[in-house]
């Protein structure tokens, strides 16, 4: 059992938590996630990106986007109440070194596991541009956190009710096509944006590492489900990633395994919708906290 | 078929018949071997619960009855941890069940679940004397079967008593998963009086017991109340821990101040077959099917939120028992028509006997001597194309190796790919741990006393045997809890 300490609502779909996991919180490091059950008899094993932890309090901050029914019930827990397990630090660390400049690229709430990567960046030396792009100005996250690290930071929206009105990949092929080209590129974001990014610099080039999310069952190798084909060769994302060459990922294969059970999930989200008679915008950016 | 009340009242008249008098080891050869109680195939094809329904009281007696108690005992030679088998045989005649269950236990922790599981028809059943007298191994004594009764007998009616722990010595012992190596071990070592904890990575603790083998098999109740005895003896037992990722082995020792690891993490990397295809959807290793249906409970559609993959027509690829699992678990959850696709013939299948039985009794399609080479569909599964195949030599297995058929492919028409050919050793724990040797399929590499190349560091079951068996992994357990309390009584 692991107690939620506060919650954030960030946006309409968005929330952040922060929950208690002191051996997680110890461990972690940038790139890495957890697995999260919210109970411990039926439940789902949801995978779910670090964003930050505090080793001291023995808390980690996850953020996410109420996509499915299980999200959906996360979102619905109060600070003080418990989640039924999370299991962690899995996957591969960021190869954190100092490459030069990094374009570091955060789409919609891709934006969350890019924060710790793009600290550690920064931290290791390099020059750090941050491009963080939404579909519309309410979904941008951690605007501030990002360009607190990042020595230039690009904000798009693809409705341009933000920043400047582009997909991610249009500053990111600007970049590239600049001299000297960045060193390194990171994109992570739901999987067409990272498809497209991982398109927007290959005629130039630049390396670019992408975060894969799967669908995942126990994260530690055992199962299998979470494969996709990178260079022609099958990867476990929750062994052999989540990083991985964006210019090797079979990206349309990976997104058409996302859609496996795409009726059983709309069944239960609607399901769902049912059962908690959700009212989303109401709580909208109050931060609570357990005592 | 026979219902178990008719089996078991005709197990009566025979012990009537018999009256009690002294029987000549003729008279035993001429007693009837007594069947396996059984749901009807029709109605278990369809539900969950256990399909062998276990001896009634009569039963066990007349089958403990056919033994001969052979001086010499070949079928204790037979078993991997050596069950004192016509000593608990004879306890069954005498109509003390409980002790026959203490008499096993002895050396076997785990009867219940060996009495379902275990290959005894390769193991203690082969070399019996009876079977041999009467030219069928069929027809040896069904010592798994009374191993069962006797097993339930003492759980059911409340009679087990957990065992004794010497005061508490204040050295600690970390147990790394928690399959049936793992529980062994625990047992054993907490026994001399030392604070052990168990780290299992999933949620729920067992091992393949909870998340592979399913419940119409190895009912999980029967599971849970060796974890609940485990700590009831004192064992901690932590979830959700991933050791090489959550903590490390050197953290463990550091840290946390544990003095001994045992490692039972188990084979858990699914094999593939290597054909192309195989990551459309559609296509699904036994390991994940499996684990959905049971340890997620994806089979409890009103209360589980796992989803499982709406099956109509299934092809299985394997031999095995993780084959015959998963078809007869896809037929459960709905599918149509569910197909076993074997490169060999039945008389090669490593499958329990029992399992094949009951999987044809259930309607599952054998399609033997198939190679599967592409699973067909875009981006969904639409069907598998297999090749023909003729026995050849044998090979390094002694089986007679499948050699190909070429022009033979054809489609065989599905919409589920489920591939069950067995596991290698997953490899995390090592690529956390570089000074723990392994050798080069991966699996961790033990001394006669099952220690690893890591200090204090023992492993067992089949992270060090490649898949194996749950008897061979509780013996393991076993060889290295002796090794651990002999270190740990030692180093005072
Ligand atoms: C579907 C199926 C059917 C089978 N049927 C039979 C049968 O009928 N009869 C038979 O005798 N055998 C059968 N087997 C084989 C038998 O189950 C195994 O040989 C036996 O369970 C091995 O036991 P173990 O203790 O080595 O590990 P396992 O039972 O594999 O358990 C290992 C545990 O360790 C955990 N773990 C792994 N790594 C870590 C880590 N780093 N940190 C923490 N925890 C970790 C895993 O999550 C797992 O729970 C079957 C296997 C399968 C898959
Ligand atoms: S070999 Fe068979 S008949 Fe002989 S003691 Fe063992 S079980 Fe009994
Ligand atoms: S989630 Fe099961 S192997 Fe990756």
């Amino acid at each position: 059992m692991n107690r939620i300490v506060s919650k954030y609502q960030l946006s309409d779909e968005v929330f952040r938590i922060e929950v208690e996991a002191p051996m997680i919180a110890k461990a972690r490091k940038p790139g890495q996630f957890v697995i999260v059950m919210l109970e411990e008899e039926f439940s789902e094993r949801i995978p779910l990106t670090i964003a930050d932890a505090d080793p001291d309090r023995g808390t980690i901050t996850l953020i996410f986007q109420t996509v499915g029914a299980s999200t959906h019930r996360l979102a619905a827990r109060k600070p003080g109440d418990s989640v039924g397990g999370i299991l962690g630090p899995l996957g591969n660390p960021t190869h954190i070194v100092n490459f030069g400049t990094v374009v570091c690229v955060g789409g919609g709430i891709g934006v969350a596991p890019l924060h710790p990567i793009a600290q550690a960046l920064k931290k290791a030396g390099n020059r750090v541009i941050a491009i963080v792009g939404a579909r519309t100005k309410e979904l941008i996250v951690m605007e501030a956190e990002i360009r607190a690290i990042a020595d230039e930071t690009i904000v798009v929206t693809d409705d341009g009710t933000y920043g400047r009105k582009a997909l991610v990949t249009e500053p990111l092929k600007e970049l590239c096509g600049a001299s000297p080209k960045p060193d390194l590129a990171v994109a992570i974001g739901p999987p067409i944006m990272m498809k497209f990014c991982a398109e927007a610099t290959r005629p130039f080039g630049v390396h670019t590492v992408v975060s894969l999310n799967t669908i995942m069952v126990d994260g530690t190798g055992m199962c299998g489900g979470c494969r996709v084909s990178v260079g022609g060769e099958t990867k476990f994302v929750c062994v052999d990633g989540p990083e991985f060459d964006g210019h090797l990922v079979d990206f349309d294969a990976m997104m058409f395994r996302l859609k496996s059970y795409k009726n059983q999930e709309d069944e239960a989200h609607h399901r769902c919708h049912l059962d908690l008679e959700i009212d989303k915008a109401k709580d909208t950016g109050r931060l609570q906290r357990a005592d | 078929m026979k219902t178990k009340e008719s089996l078991n009242s005709e197990a009566v008249e025979v012990l009537k018949n018999l009256d009690g008098k002294a029987l000549t080891p003729r008279d035993r050869l001429g007693l009837p071997c007594q069947e396996m109680p059984e749901q009807v195939p029709a109605d278990r094809a369809h539900n969950f619960s256990e399909v062998a329904l276990g001896y009634g009281e009569a039963q066990a007696r007349v089958e403990a009855l056919r033994c001969l108690q052979c001086k010499t005992a070949p079928c204790v030679s037979g078993c991997p941890v050596r069950v004192p088998i016509p000593e608990f045989i004879k306890l069954i005649v005498d109509g003390d069940y409980a002790a026959a269950a203490r008499s096993i236990k002895t050396v076997n922790m785990l009867p219940a679940i060996c009495g379902r599981v275990c290959p005894q028809e390769t193991q203690c059943q082969a070399p019996c004397t009876l079977g041999k007298s009467l030219h069928s191994i069929d027809k040896a004594v069904s010592i798994g079967r009374l191993e069962r009764f006797a097993a339930d007998f003492e759980r059911e009616n409340g009679l087990s008593t957990t065992p004794t722990v010497k005061p508490e010595t204040g050295k600690k012992v970390a147990i790394i998963g928690s399959g049936p190596a793992s529980i062994t071990c625990a047992a054993d070592v907490r026994r001399e009086g030392h604070e052990v904890t168990m780290f299992e990575a999933f949620h729920k603790p067992g091992g393949v017991m909870v998340y592979g083998i399913p419940e119409f098999r190895l009912p999980k109740a029967i599971v849970k109340r060796e974890i609940d005895a485990l700590a009831q003896m004192g064992v901690l037992i932590d979830t959700n821990v991933l050791v090489g990722r959550t903590v490390t082995l050197a953290g463990l020792f550091g840290e946390l101040g544990f003095n001994a690891a045992f490692i039972g993490s188990g084979a858990g990397l699914p094999k593939f077959a290597g054909i192309p295809g195989e990551n459309l959807v559609g296509v699904f290793s036994a390991n994940e099917y499996l684990t959905r249906a049971n340890l997620m409970k994806a089979w409890d559609h009103d209360h589980a939120e796992t989803p499982i993959y709406p099956s109509k027509i299934v092809m299985v690829i394997g031999g095995g028992n993780v084959a015959m699992d998963s078809a007869r678990m896809a037929l459960r959850l709905g599918a149509q028509e569910v197909h076993i696709v074997y490169r060999r013939t039945g008389a090669e299948m490593p499958a329990r006997a029992e399992e094949v039985e009951h999987a044809k009794a259930e309607g599952i399609i054998f399609d033997f001597l198939q190679a599967p080479t592409r699973v067909l569909g875009t981006g969904t599964v639409n069907g598998l194309e297999v090749q023909r195949c003729e026995l050849g030599e044998p090979d390094g297995s002694g089986r007679r190796s499948p050699v190909p058929v070429p022009g033979s492919e054809r489609p065989l028409p599905c919409d589920t790919v489920i591939v069950a050919l067995g596991n290698e050793s997953n490899p995390l724990l090592k690529q956390a741990t570089p000074e723990l040797a392994v050798d080069k399929r991966g699996r961790i590499i033990v001394d006669e006393n099952g220690m690893t190349s890591m200090p204090a560091v023992y492993a067992g079951g089949d992270i060090v045997l490649g898949s194996a068996t749950v008897i061979l992994a509780m013996g393991e357990g076993r060889r290295a809890a002796n090794a651990i309390n002999a270190l740990l009584a030692g180093a005072s």
